[in-house]
């Protein structure tokens, strides 16, 4: 269905890859622990390595959860829009066929926040 | 001379008849689709303008009279409460936070409502209609302003209120209730109508107004609920307005009832999700506690909104089925919204904090099934934590939801322990959404939410930070960018109530008050 409207009705999208000054946009979640109330989002360039966000940007965003130290990477599930997927920590977002506003969440096996309740 | 004959005084009916419908004339030189071009393209057919009823047969003479000794009434006792230091009578400090979030997220809206009023009434052919919308275009500022000056006096002592309408256009949480009203305005009459004055008005009105209104009577802010009383009468003549148009809309045509079907899907959603902000409002910010958020829910939608959508079934209406998930949320609406700004309490023109043990029983009494469960170990891990100094704020900005902005902080409908995340692609972009009425909404109308100002991505575009600022400088600080940007002032707008100013002046403003010092 298109918007109802007395004339043409075309403007641009607000968030294309083009205004983010040669980052694009990746969410990631941390499955069963909603002590961070939302997945995240950033602005990150499509050559960075995938284990730089891994060794670099994740432990100051979830390290103050309590289950972060406990994780065993090598175990970690990955997805990717819901779908199992398997990231390259060796290679780069782009590499790893990671596209603009793409979300990926990671599953650890085990972890399930604090007291069991998923928090 | 002319004889002087006693002219018999109109009654009420005739009244009615000459000064609304009897102002209205057939043009002669212009054509109706010139005069009036926005009535056909949403594709609402209406055949006969008389038709309209108006239950009020109210003539804007009356109305000002009316009106005149009202706020006269009304600030009387505003004057009275800002001479005897009433802000010093709420239960506790904590409750300005409320107050916060009213003048911010909601007195802006009352002014849009103005606006909107005044142009869809501009634009409806028939004289009952467009009598009706001007007098609530005039309702709908004079709330504005009305509640600014109830609320200002607050501003004299308080933090985080100064720039109120200044925030509402920027801060990231205050675009749940901007864009939800910018929807609605740039919409075409009958929507405006049908999303206002009806979704809004009539069927989610008492979820808005009362539990702000009755949280001020139980927390002592007089302000407020004299400026509520004071609206009663407007917010009757207002659900009544939103009844009669889309009882009207739906007998005009039978070709209306799948549009109007569809924009009551979408209002109600759109309406309930900008009621996350009051849900979390009454289960953890009234230090005195009116009602839960489920029990209001309970009464107010599922008793009389199931009753009015029975009642409006024999036009073809049913109710929305958006329905069904409200239900399975009410659980963990309130919980999930305020884990959110406890997170963001860093980012924020209020203050947040976590229940005590008393407010905790509260809790876990008014919500059996969830919040021991899912909501109560994360509560007192942050308490604890904070009790170590180490206090949670989250500083990484989260993913939003395209259609209601809102933090992609909703769990799975019937699975409060996984997110809920919906996407579509559209002209080679993704775009998120955090249900499937949110998705849908954008799936019906894509070309209009693409152009969402998203709060996150405006900032990691730049957009956000005040004018001269050199993002890319050793040491920037985004945060600190973006609070100036909000003119908030880090320390003393935002983070935990615990340590507040606020916290501290009231206390001792209070001790004055009541203690020999
Ligand atoms: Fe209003
Ligand atoms: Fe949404």
């Amino acid at each position: 269905m298109a918007v109802a409207a007395v004339k043409t009705y075309e403007f641009p999208p607000a968030d294309t890859v083009d205004k983010f000054h040669g980052a694009q946009l990746l969410y990631i979640g941390w499955e069963d622990h909603l002590l961070f109330c939302a997945p995240f989002a950033f602005p990150f360039p499509p050559t960075m390595r995938f284990g730089d966000i891994l060794a670099g940007v994740l432990p100051g965003v979830f390290g103050y959860h309590p289950d972060f130290a406990k994780i065993d990477w090598a175990k970690a599930e990955w997805f990717k829009s819901g779908q199992p997927w398997q990231p390259d920590a060796d290679k780069s977002l782009a590499e790893n066929g990671l596209k603009h506003k793409d979300v990926i969440r990671f599953r650890t096996p085990g972890l399930t926040g604090i007291k069991g309740s998923c928090s | 001379m002319d004889m002087q004959v006693a002219k018999k005084k109109l009654g009420l009916k005739e009244r009615y008849a000459v000064m609304t419908r009897g102002l209205d004339w057939k043009p002669s030189y212009q054509k109706m689709e010139d005069i009036y071009p926005y009535m056909a393209y949403e594709g609402i057919k209406i055949h006969d303008w008389d038709k309209w009823e108006d239950p009020f047969r109210l003539t804007m003479d009356a109305y000002w009279k009316y009106q005149a000794e009202k706020e006269r009434k009304l600030y009387a006792i505003i004057d009275a409460f800002n001479q005897n230091n009433g802000h010093l009578n709420v239960t506790d400090a904590r409750y300005l936070n409320t107050v916060k979030l009213f003048i911010s997220g909601i007195s802006p809206l009352e002014y849009v409502a103005h606006r909107g009023f005044s142009h869809v009434g501009r634009q409806f052919p028939g004289p009952g209609p467009r009598v009706a919308c001007l007098m609530q275009a005039l309702d709908e500022i004079r709330h504005a302003q009305t509640q600014v000056h109830s609320i200002s006096n607050y501003n004299k002592y308080y933090n985080g209120m100064h720039d109120f309408h200044h925030a509402h256009d920027r801060v990231w949480f205050l675009s749940v209730p901007k864009s939800f009203f910018d929807d609605a305005i740039t919409a075409g009459p009958f929507e405006f109508m049908v999303s206002i004055g009806f979704s809004f008005e009539y069927v989610l009105t008492n979820l808005l107004f009362v539990p702000f209104v009755s949280g001020a009577a139980y927390n002592g802010d007089m302000g407020t609920m004299t400026f509520g009383f004071s609206a009663q009468s407007d917010e009757a003549r207002h659900m009544t307005l939103g009844l009669e148009v889309i009882k009207f809309i739906l007998q005009q045509d039978p070709a209306n009832v799948p549009i109007v079907q569809r924009w009551i899907d979408k209002w109600t959603w759109r309406g309930y999700r900008v009621l996350t902000l009051v849900a979390m409002m009454m289960d953890y910010m009234l230090p005195k506690r009116t009602m839960s958020w489920k029990e209001a829910w309970e009464v107010y939608f599922e008793e009389n909104g199931g009753a009015l959508f029975k009642d409006l079934a024999r036009y073809g209406i049913k109710m929305p089925d958006c329905a069904a998930q409200i239900a399975l949320e009410k659980d963990h609406l309130s919980h999930q919204a305020w884990s959110t700004f406890y997170n963001y309490a860093a980012a924020s023109n209020f203050h947040t904090w976590m229940p005590d043990e008393e407010e905790m029983a509260w809790l876990s009494s008014k919500y059996p099934n969830s919040y021991d469960k899912y909501y109560r170990p994360r509560m007192e891990f942050w308490r604890e934590e904070a009790a170590k100094g180490n206090r949670f704020y989250n500083k990484t900005l989260p993913m939003l939801c395209q259609t209601c902005q809102i933090p992609m902080i909703f769990t799975e409908p019937g699975d409060p322990t996984k997110i809920c995340y919906r996407e579509v692609d559209y002209k080679g972009d993704k775009y998120h959404f955090c249900s499937d009425h949110c998705k849908k909404i954008f799936e019906d109308e894509p070309e209009k939410y693409v152009q969402a100002w998203l709060p996150v991505h405006q900032i990691y575009q730049g957009n956000c930070f005040p004018e001269g600022t050199d993002p890319t400088v050793e040491g920037f600080d985004p945060l600190a960018a973006v609070l100036k940007y909000y003119n908030l002032e880090f320390g003393r707008d935002n983070l935990d109530f615990d340590i507040s100013e606020d916290k501290k002046n009231f206390a001792e403003w209070r001790g004055q008050a009541t203690k020999n010092v």
